[in-house]
């Protein structure tokens, strides 16, 4: 372990558990139980520096929170590319998506819980990472493709009101059969996972950082192929600009909306399961504050406009661990809010919404 | 041309709601031929072009293709069979490129040489669209949307085209290359064409048949040279 290192312990009373302690975890979990504050969970906050004491007018700070601050805004943009692909395609803002999320942080804790249990973690760490990814993205997949048909597909010709509290709904349903299903405790991520990190001076760039940010890039530029070099991308384009004609050259429009919704449930997922590793643990209800951050994001890039939600996704991520680091972390949730405000108030189409039509679903 | 109507209406009614767009229409289209149906703006021709291809359902009436009822297939399983629309208002993908579009013409075909080369012969036929093969559809004029929709139809290997309204909002001079192309398709490929418009002098020099559709109703059928030289026709939908 890093000589620097040590951990800083905080009372969380936005009432949200993220354990991110190599050993312990657990017994700070009894202990809260103990202090029969179980909603008021104690959160761990691995620092490399003393929020107090630092100096963060130096550069390496600086360097270091561009760092955290773009691993977090890719995984704000994959959430995102899921709302914005689905608006572009059937206009709705899919608020259960921030579940698919949620669903695939469980579904890779899972996995990746039983894998290290077997000890393969160790032996055939690439397979059994992807097989946790895929496992949890395929799911999510398939659960995307259920939601819609049983929630919004017999709402199609209604008004988009209604499509819109059906998401709610199934936002609401989904959450609570996680917590149903797993309970209201967190679940930590096998705490031996990538450890340790790369160091440049001051600057830490942990390989679960690299890991995320390698990932993030290879889904996005997969991602950026399948929507505009592939026919099915074409047919997504096409069908997101006119269903109609869409029909009229024998494209359903069905499959390709429950392949819109599978492509951003999957993205989610795997988003899910990044955020499970980098901050330790799941539960049931991560999905809502991310899920309206990358909302946010989705509306700041322009809804709709699939580059648009991969760099707002960025802007946020930034904002928020700027935000946190030289304004106040306290407030660290605020600023995406501020941001989504924002753009509603002076320029409700986004930075490359409408002008800039290249990139639109 | 043969017995057995390729494309066949038989008493469909339909309309949005309770707004009846269509009142009984049955009409026939052979294989080979170029059939017209002309009437004036909002007579109900979109409709009955809409009603073959599924996008709207009849609330009577079946139609026909190849002896098969199709009433009930989905519209985008019509295109597979060789029944393709080029719709009103061209409805080209616009943000799409020309290329893009073609290709999406041919979204259900797998034969990846023959749909390259399709795009060439369609290139061939329209020039001007293999020069802007790179431009998104919604950047080009009029006439050369109408052609990119043409050629996207084309795509898909019609045997049947169905055509509505293609001279709409064209320039003179535009509209007689569409036409001669649309003959050429017609004469070369020997697609059948079943051909929407308003403008009847233009439709039934082209047709070998024709169709007048009046509020709904098919109120007059003929050879397309008889409905020029009718006397009513001449009044009604030519201006003497």
């Amino acid at each position: 372990m890093h000589p620097d290192r040590f951990f800083t312990v905080e009372i969380d009373t936005n009432f949200h558990i993220r354990g991110w302690l190599n050993a312990g975890h657990d017994r700070l979990i009894k202990m809260g139980k103990l202090f029969r504050v179980h909603s008021l969970v104690l959160r761990i906050r691995k620092n490399y520096y003393d929020h107090q004491n630092v100096k963060k007018d130096n550069m390496d700070y600086f360097i270091q929170q561009l760092i955290n601050g773009i691993t977090l805004g890719g995984i704000y943009a994959l959430i995102a590319l899921g709302y914005t692909m689905v608006y572009g395609v059937i206009q709705l803002i899919n608020f259960a998506h921030g579940e698919f999320f949620a669903a695939g942080g469980y579904v890779g804790v899972i996995f990746l819980s039983f894998f290290t249990g077997l000890g393969y973690m160790e032996t055939y760490p690439v397979v059994c990472l992807t097989a946790s990814f895929g496992l949890a993205m395929a799911y999510c997949a398939y659960l995307a493709i259920g939601v819609e048909k049983i929630a919004y597909k017999p709402l199609r010709k209604e008004s988009r009101l209604a499509a819109l509290l059906s998401a709610l709904g199934m936002s609401i349903f989904l959450s609570n059969g996680l917590m149903l299903t797993q309970g209201v405790y967190d679940k930590a991520y096998p705490s031996e996972l990538f450890q340790g990190g790369m160091h440049f001076g001051m600057v830490t760039v942990s390989y679960l950082q690299v890991l995320i940010l390698v990932l993030t890039g290879v889904l996005l530029v997969a991602l950026n192929f399948l929507v505009f070099k592939t026919k099915m991308g074409m047919a997504m384009r096409a069908t997101a600009q006119d269903k109609t004609m869409s029909a009229l050259v024998a494209i359903s429009s069905n499959r390709i909306i429950s392949l819109t919704f599978a492509i951003g449930a999957g993205l989610a997922a795997a988003a899910g399961i990044m955020v499970g590793l980098y901050y330790g643990s799941v539960r049931y209800d991560m999905g809502f504050i991310p899920g309206i951050k990358a909302f946010s994001a989705a509306v700041l890039g322009g809804i709709g406009n699939i580059t648009g939600a991969m760099v707002g996704g960025l802007i946020i991520g930034m904002v928020e661990v700027f935000g946190a680091g030289y304004i106040s972390g306290e407030y660290k949730d605020v600023f995406a809010f501020i941001i989504l405000i924002s753009v509603l108030y002076f320029k409700p189409t986004g930075i490359m919404g409408e002008n800039i039509d290249d990139t639109r679903v | 041309m043969s017995d057995q109507p390729i494309l066949e209406l038989k008493n469909i009614h339909s309309g949005y709601g309770s707004i009846k767009a269509l009142r009984d229409v049955s009409l026939k289209v052979y294989p080979g031929e170029v059939v017209a149906i002309i009437g004036a703006n909002g007579a109900g021709k979109s409709t009955t072009l809409m009603t073959i291809c599924g996008i709207v359902s009849p609330e009577k009436g079946e139609v026909y293709y190849q002896g098969e009822p199709i009433t009930k297939i989905n519209p985008e399983n019509l295109p597979p069979m060789g029944l393709c629309q080029v719709p009103e208002g061209r409805r080209i993908f616009p943000r799409l490129t020309v290329e893009e579009n073609l290709i999406l013409g041919a979204f259900y075909r797998d034969d990846q040489e023959g749909i390259l080369k399709d795009i060439k012969h369609v290139y061939e036929l329209f020039p001007v669209l293999g020069e802007r093969s790179k431009q998104h559809g919604g950047t080009l004029s009029g006439g050369e949307q109408q052609m990119l929709a043409i050629g996207r139809a084309l795509m898909t290997k019609p045997k049947v085209l169905l055509l509505d309204e293609p001279s709409l909002g064209l320039a003179p001079i535009i509209i007689h290359q569409i036409f001669d192309i649309i003959a050429d398709i017609n004469k070369n490929d020997g697609t059948t064409i079943l051909l929407v418009e308003q403008n009847a002098n233009l439709a039934l020099k082209a047709a070998t048949r024709g169709y007048v559709l009046e509020t709904g109703e098919i109120t007059l059928e003929d050879k397309a040279d008889a409905l020029l030289h009718n006397p009513e026709i001449r009044k009604a939908y030519l201006g003497e």
